[in-house]
């Protein structure tokens, strides 16, 4: 078969451009270790999802290590529990996992400026860690259309200082 | 009976024109063809015309420069209705014209049987006005229709029974229209054992080929869950099992929007460049790599989704990546026929031949201005498919400004611009407005430009989609290019002009359907030169499409088996999500 000698070089140099993105993304996964969401969280309950043993009750808890701490979150048409009643607080300098779940219908979870992003389904749990370094104070969206109000489904996240945050009265 | 002629003056390909001689118009030669072409053509206009009339309101309302039209809530009836009336009737319906057309152009030879054909057609139509009602009785209270469920309609959002009854009424009209060509082609094939198939068809085979496949998810989606849902005969859902139906069809469907647009810029762009295509083999191989790699890809939609390995993330992303080839390599064959046109005109010089291209031919400028839509939208793309960093812009305002240069432009600004080829041929009449046409692709290229960059701008600074209201309470956004009251007005201003594209384009279109076939004569005709390196010159396996099917299986079997199986083995109908009405 006769292929044009240039069409041939743009060939070769859009699979090279090709194998470079998968290799940039492969890095990303195993050289810099940013995690996907994927099925860890495993499932729960849909409709009641602090109802199954893996899902706790909303709020923020300490983690497998000091400076570690696990936020459940539970999406329902129109607000995050907790998130948009009262904010979710987490000390600066600290990892924390996020257990995204949802008691209706599909939610986004995104913190606003962050990679944080992740959709909530009825059904499943879902895990997302992020590191914050410096105090600051984030918005929520839910980035998922959930029904009428949707446009109204947002929160806060605030990152204090350590010493604002009081471990004692704050984690659950 | 006037026939209507080939105009000697045609200001494309003089050359070849002049020498061909008499040539009667393809309503002439193919009346049944040509009738069901206009009528799919007609429907997919209107369906234009009213979700761009929406795609105007939500530009307006939520950029909150005028809020007059509807509420907040309704904004939601609104965006279902741009969605489903732009995305699925006006693109397909055009591809079930188009591929009509070409398949009776193509294969020299006219429909069947009309009667089947009106069938499918009548089907498709049913259906979309089924789905129509449900979505706009949401506007009506007295009404009990409602289907504010979005385009992709994620269970368990629920929507009245017509909503899911219309659509699957419109999926088996287009199943139908598929065997029509398909028949169409086995019926030349059998008068015509050795021969290569003509590249339109082969075109249209494959594109089928590859609905059938992908149509599967949602027709599986609908008809085993969600219309039993909503008409009660089952009281829960597995949102994840649906949502991933909805993906196994949602990413091969752009593909659908985008082949008729490849299909017009590989046989009828060059053409009117002034030249003929490059070649024939690379566009075959192009559309096998679409039949083959279209389905597997559709986690990348689910990126951000709990229940999904990442493993079987990362398969989609690496087949999403190497769906660029094939579009890489249509960039390189329509520019490098393009130029060839051009110089064939007189146009000299490393980039100077650009100068000699018929900018003021409207179907030639709407599909150089789509192609060129097109590469921009590439790269977004790219964004999108990239697994981590696609948690930056995933439901961001940064996705509908990625597909509005896509299936907006890339696939809508084409299907304009040629019909503004394609619609005299079918009718006989002379193309009315002139002057309107011409204005009209730089009208909605501005338009785009406009309202997609700020989309794009507006998504990394994290403002979400699919939303009524353009600020919340407890916080703001950051801009990180530019500032937002500034994006807003580029928004507004730019959905405005694609509105107004939409209206100067079913003006010159309605011009036309009225006027007499006497006005002048035609300036256009359906002759395409023969590719410069053609079909003989490529191997006889790329028209093997059974092999291609079942290639395009295996990777399906490979992509989706053990996820879908995994979803299916603690019951269909677990995780049990009760339905929520909208």
């Amino acid at each position: 078969m006769h292929v044009h000698r240039f069409e041939r070089l743009w060939l070769v140099g859009a699979l090279v451009l090709i194998v470079l993105f998968i290799g940039t993304i492969t890095y990303g996964a195993v050289g810099a270790g940013y995690g996907m969401v994927d099925d860890e969280g495993g499932q729960v309950d849909a409709a009641n999802p602090q109802a199954s043993d893996s899902v706790r009750a909303p709020g923020v808890y300490n983690g497998s290590d000091s400076g570690h701490y696990d936020v459940y979150v539970e999406a329902r048409r129109f607000a995050f529990y907790p998130g948009t009643n009262e904010p979710i607080r987490v000390p600066a300098n600290s990892t924390v996992t996020f257990h995204v779940t949802s008691a209706d219908v599909l939610h986004g979870f995104e913190v606003v400026g962050t990679n944080i992003n992740t959709m909530a389904i009825p059904g499943q749990r879902a895990i997302v860690t992020a590191e914050f370094d410096d105090p600051q104070e984030y918005g929520i969206v839910c980035n998922e259309y959930c029904g009428s109000a949707h446009h109204t489904m947002a929160g806060t996240l605030e990152v204090v200082p350590r010493s604002e945050f009081n471990a004692t009265s704050e984690v659950q | 009976m006037a026939h209507a002629h080939d105009d000697r003056t045609t200001d494309t390909s003089e050359q070849t024109e002049l020498t061909t001689g008499e040539r009667l118009a393809f309503v002439d030669r193919y009346p049944a063809a040509a009738r069901i072409t206009r009528l799919c053509l007609g429907m997919s206009f209107s369906a234009l015309l009213i979700g761009a009339i929406l795609g105007i309101v939500q530009a307006l309302h939520r950029t909150n420069v005028f809020r007059g039209v509807i509420s907040s809530v309704d904004y939601y009836t609104v965006l279902t209705g741009h969605g489903v009336l732009l995305a699925l009737f006006f693109t397909i319906f055009f591809l079930s014209g188009i591929f009509t057309w070409a398949t009776a152009r193509s294969l020299e030879r006219d429909l069947h049987s009309f009667r089947f054909a009106l069938v499918w057609f009548a089907l498709q139509l049913t259906g979309a006005v089924a789905t129509a009602a449900a979505i706009f009785g949401g506007f009506v209270d007295e009404i009990p229709f409602q289907a504010d469920v979005l385009y992709t309609f994620y269970a368990p959002l629920q929507a009245h029974p017509l909503f899911y009854a219309g659509l699957a009424a419109w999926l088996v009209g287009t199943w139908l229209a598929g065997a029509d060509w398909l028949r169409s082609y086995y019926h030349w094939r059998s008068d015509h054992g050795g021969e290569r198939i003509p590249l339109q068809t082969f075109m249209v085979v494959t594109t089928m080929l590859m609905w059938y496949i992908a149509t599967v998810g949602v027709a599986v989606e609908v008809l085993v869950f969600l219309l039993p849902l909503s008409l009660g005969l089952i009281d829960s859902v597995d949102p994840l099992l649906t949502r991933t139906l909805f993906w196994y069809f949602g990413h091969p469907v752009v593909y659908f929007w985008l082949m008729p647009a490849y299909f017009t810029w590989y046989t009828i762009l060059p053409k009117l460049s002034g030249g003929r295509l490059f070649s024939d083999p690379l566009a075959r191989i192009v559309f096998v790599l679409f039949l083959i790699l279209s389905t597997p890809v559709g986690f990348h939609h689910q990126y951000a989704d709990p229940g999904i390995a990442e493993g079987f993330k990362f398969v989609a992303m690496t087949n999403t990546m190497f769906l660029l080839l094939p579009s890489f390599l249509t960039a390189f064959t329509v520019v490098a026929s393009m130029e060839y046109g051009a110089r064939q005109r007189g146009g000299e010089g490393y980039f100077g031949w650009m100068k000699s291209l018929p900018w003021a031919n409207p179907a030639f400028a709407g599909c150089a201005l789509a192609g060129l839509m097109f590469a921009a939208g590439g790269f977004s793309g790219m964004v999108n498919a990239g697994m981590n960093i696609n948690s930056l812009v995933h439901n961001t305002l940064w996705v509908p400004g990625h597909f509005h240069l896509t299936v907006g432009t890339a696939s809508a600004l084409t299907m304009m611009a040629i019909s503004y080829w394609l619609y005299p041929q079918v009718t006989g009449k002379r193309l009315q407005f002139y002057g309107l046409a011409q204005i009209q692709p730089y009208i909605w290229f501005i338009g785009m430009a406009l309202m997609s960059n700020a989309m794009h701008r507006a998504g990394l600074a994290g403002v979400p989609r699919r939303t009524a209201e353009p600020q919340y309470q407890q916080f703001s956004f950051d801009a990180v290019l530019g500032s937002i009251p500034e994006m807003r007005l580029q928004i507004a201003i730019g959905g405005s002009l694609l509105a107004l594209g939409a209206v100067l384009f079913v003006t010159v279109m309605l011009g036309t359907w009225f006027a007499d076939r006497g006005r002048g004569q035609l300036r256009v005709d359906s002759h395409i030169p023969e590719p410069i390196s053609g079909p003989s010159d490529s191997p006889r396996v790329l028209d093997n499409v059974k092999l291609w099917v079942i290639i395009a299986v295996v990777l399906v079997a490979i992509a989706y088996g053990y996820p879908i199986y995994s979803m299916l083995a603690d019951g269909a109908f677990n995780p049990a999500a009760p339905p929520i009405p909208v």
